[in-house]
């Protein structure tokens, strides 16, 4: 097992050092100076040129390069220009932000997609089927700016039932301690109930926004592979043998049709933290992905390249991850690089 | 599993999704009426202005948390409304200003302390001044703007005493004291925090202030949010009202709305047309509304190439843009027209800006590019991306009203990030574009946006030896106060301005604030950004 994952971990190698040759190049390609867009207003020919001097963007390319992978190699992302941090200050802040919106967000759908898929393989054709289906078509098809806009219009503006879209936290509570960076197990360490309460019910739509939108690739899926694993042999079989309905479901069925459902889920986690980007713009949520759109805007690069590059990591992470599941859910299936 | 338990967890899901808190716990209800909430769409990056790129919510913090010398008066308008008074100065950090014939002398106002309690001297301001010319960038143009142009100039005559020799007259300089570029910084402590590849401790004040302001920032999330508290030792003025300022960052316009109607949050800054018309229908709230001085819509054409080269095809132009629909649909009727005066010879006096006398006539349009003798034209509307909600609207009424002269066009959209290097390019043939400058004199705006020195401002690349003439006589006569040659300058180049439209006014847009209808005191102020000092929440 651990030379499997040893040598799994060999071949991540090249695809990262192809994603920071690539990230490096695509920034330096983007259309947009930098140096034009921060001498700010009343700009001249003089002012760009001495920005550009300060920011270094008037060596050559590959002197550039070797400095990046050098600093990257101490750990340091660069500085943001556009919020003037350190990237790594700021992408070890803004994570877990996102995750754990994210996170909350695949749980909940996880919690309505996976029953509700199971309800209708087993109930194939009846309402609850029908139900599944119009429920994944339309969370699928509406967009998450437009279900997040949606639920913060009913909820918070029309009934008042959930807080203000202010971000992690309303305006008067103070952050907890960090140590995990979620708020939610930080404030549990912290003691903080009133501040817990609070980032609960700061999450709350956000997440639903979240799940609704991933919904129908987990519930289709699940459907999707009970139904074949249902109609199989050793489920016959073991219906046969007089099993009750729980246990052959549960016990059976399900767990020889989770495969594809933890591929799926591990697809759907990526793109939720692309979905994020826009979920994140509504609810004002500090996240790592308005983060990136907002330096893409402003052509700085170094809070880009970071992202991608933590992005492309977690990516890798998650991937290997699954594949270790796979192994756990089903001891048939090995891992070869 | 079964329906029934399915159908129970999920009631219990969807239960706690309803029990959520209201935004003010009850135990932090006293602090809120000492606090403002502040909600806008983007915040600072960087909390000094003479920082490297800093935007504009950035000179917010610089405005709140440093004392320049001095500053502006306030005034009431006709409307009701506070605004600075350009022409009324009062004093800050100094005690009393004594305007000599070629230097400017300061007495520095006693028992000034900055934050960390150390007390404000002329060595000091001297620091700050000569930082202010020697960082580079924007602070160091606009020093220039008022002929601050090196640290020679500036000399710490004793510890309380400070002076500034002229190079030259300009009557610039003192506004130009009182802008947000030359605030008083701490220099003892930025010294210590100086390193040699960063002399003035910008990385410091960064994300730290330094200054003897009114307020100071005590956490700033960039992106997120900014806390302000009060500075209860300040002498720059009369003590704020407000004791603490959190300024939040909401991108969605929707979610700023509905903060503000549901009362969550104090004030709303800078909203788009649209929502403040609608908003100000519905009456919920205070709104407020002032016209950006020295700012102007255009329409800009590249004199330098072909077909704008041509006079007669610049005016064609002029006479086809639909003025009152841009008005009407893009802006909602939240805009000063610039358009339709009984002539084009700057019948308004020496002020800026003011209307030209064009209006919509598509028969005179078609009439002056017959006349001009130029063939099918075909060119591109440029327009910055980042001002889409402005721009896009106006550029393609644009569109549809300059196909009916048969001038053909294509939209060209450029992300905000490039839109300063593609105007410093000059190669964009005609383009939708907004200016304003801080100081609010009609010279200024032209020194930028016509003279011969071409700035990035001038798109046009108009260079013209006459308007220079214009341009500098103006300087010249108002230095020495000579107002009969000023007025006669300043309406020489505008009636050339508008005679040979290298830009096409379009219209002064306004600054939209709401206000919860306790909030009293908000002011307007050159440089766009809120002003905490004088704000009270009844």
């Amino acid at each position: 097992m651990l030379t499997t994952i040893a040598k799994r971990l060999v071949t991540v190698i090249p695809t990262l050092i192809g994603v920071v040759i690539v990230t490096f190049l695509l920034t330096r390609v983007l259309p947009g100076d930098p140096a034009a867009y921060f001498a700010g207003p009343a700009a001249t020919a003089d002012s760009i040129a001495e920005i550009r001097k300060t920011l270094g963007l008037d060596r050559p390319l590959p002197e550039q390069f070797v400095h990046y992978v050098s600093d990257l190699a101490h750990g340091n992302f660069g500085n943001s220009l556009s919020t003037g941090r350190p990237v790594s200050v700021e992408i070890t802040s803004r994570l877990p932000a996102s995750a754990e919106l994210t996170l909350l967000g695949l749980i909940l759908s996880l919690a309505i997609a996976v029953p509700l898929g199971i309800l209708a393989a087993v109930k194939q054709g009846s309402w609850i089927d029908h139900t599944c289906r119009v429920v994944a078509t339309a969370g699928v098809s509406l967009p998450v700016f437009f279900t997040g806009l949606l639920l913060v219009y009913a909820f918070y503006y029309l009934l008042g039932w959930a807080p203000a879209p202010v971000g992690r936290l309303d305006a008067f509570a103070t952050a907890p301690p960090q140590i995990t960076g979620f708020y939610l197990i930080d404030n549990l360490f912290a003691g903080d109930l009133e501040t817990f309460r609070s980032a609960l019910a700061q999450l709350i739509l956000p997440a639903f926004t979240l799940a609704i939108f991933s919904l129908a690739p987990i519930a289709r899926m699940t459907r999707a592979s009970m139904l074949a694993v249902l109609a199989s042999e050793f489920v016959r079989t073991a219906r046969a043998s007089g099993l009750n309905d729980r246990t052959v479901i549960i016990t059976y069925a399900f767990r020889n049709a989770m495969l594809p459902v933890v591929t799926t889920l591990g697809m759907v986690f990526s793109f939720l933290l692309g979905a994020n980007v826009l979920v994140e713009k509504v609810f004002a949520w500090p996240g790592i992905g308005s983060y990136a759109v907002e330096a893409l805007l402003q052509s700085d690069f170094a809070p880009v390249q970071g992202f991608v590059l933590t992005m492309a990591v977690l990516y890798v992470a998650l991937n290997f991850t699954i594949d270790i599941l796979y192994s756990v859910i089903d001891p048939r299936v090995r891992l070869e690089g | 599993m079964k329906r029934r338990e399915f159908l129970k967890s999920a009631t219990a899901l969807a239960a706690a999704g309803v029990t959520a808190p209201a935004i003010w716990s009850p135990a932090k209800a006293q602090s809120r009426k000492e606090t403002l909430l502040t909600i806008s769409e983007n915040g600072p990056n960087n909390l000094d202005v003479q920082g490297l790129g800093t935007n504009r919510p950035g000179y917010e913090a610089s405005w709140n948390c440093y004392d320049r010398l001095i500053s502006h008066e306030t005034k009431t308008l006709t409307d009701g409304s506070l605004s600075y008074d350009r022409d009324k100065f009062k004093m800050e950090l100094a005690e009393d200003m004594n305007v000599g014939d070629m230097s400017i002398t300061f007495k520095l106002k006693k028992g000034a302390k900055f934050h960390d309690g150390a007390p404000v001297t002329a060595q000091d301001v001297k620091w700050s001044y000569d930082r202010a010319v020697s960082v580079g960038g924007f602070p160091t143009v606009q020093m220039k703007a008022g002929q601050l142009n090196t640290k020679e100039q500036f000399v710490a005559v004793d510890d309380s005493t400070f002076r500034i020799d002229l190079a030259k007259k300009d009557r610039l300089t003192v506004p130009d004291i009182a802008v947000v570029v030359p605030g008083i910084y701490n220099s003892e402590l930025l010294k210590k925090q100086a390193t040699e590849k960063d002399p003035w401790g910008l990385d410091y004040t960064k994300s730290n202030t330094a200054g003897s302001g009114a307020y100071k920032v005590t956490s700033w999330k960039p992106g997120v949010e900014t806390i302000y508290e009060r500075n209860d030792a300040w002498v720059g003025g009369k003590l704020p009202e407000i004791k603490r300022v959190i300024w939040r960052t909401i991108p969605s316009g929707g979610n700023r709305r509905a903060l503000m109607e549901r009362g969550d949050a104090d004030l709303s800054f800078d909203l788009p047309a649209k929502d403040f018309a609608e908003m100000k229908k519905e009456g919920k709230l205070k709104m407020i509304s002032n016209p950006i001085t020295n700012g102007l819509y255009s329409v800009e054409l590249n004199v330098k190439n072909p077909p704008f080269d041509n006079e007669k095809v610049r005016q064609a132009v002029a006479y086809a843009i639909p003025y009152q629909k841009i008005i009407d649909a893009a802006m909602f009727g939240v805009a000063k027209p610039m358009f339709g005066a009984a002539s084009n010879d700057g019948p308004g006096g020496a002020v800026w800006p003011q209307p030209t006398g064009y209006s919509t006539d598509i028969e005179k349009a078609k009439a002056l590019l017959q006349a001009s003798g130029v063939g099918p034209i075909d060119t591109t509307i440029s327009f910055d991306l980042g001002d889409g909600v402005n721009s896009e609207p106006i550029a393609v009424l644009l569109q549809e009203s300059l196909s009916q002269i048969g001038i053909k066009t294509t939209i060209n959209k450029i992300p905000g990030a490039n839109w300063r290097s593609e105007m410093a390019k000059k190669s964009m043939p005609l383009m939708v574009n907004f200016f304003s400058g801080w100081l609010d004199y009609p010279e200024y705006f032209f020194f930028w946006c016509y003279s011969g020195q071409n700035a990035v401002f001038n798109t046009s690349s108009y260079v013209n030896k006459e308007m220079d003439a214009f341009i500098d006589g103006s300087r010249e006569a108002i230095a020495v106060g000579n107002q009969a040659k000023y007025a006669a300058d300043v309406k020489g180049f505008v009636s050339k301005a508008f005679a040979e439209v290298p830009r096409i006014p379009l219209f002064q847009p306004y600054l939209n604030v709401a206000t919860q209808k306790n909030i009293s005191g908000y002011t307007y102020w050159f440089h766009r950004e809120v002003d905490y000092r004088a704000i009270v929440k009844g």
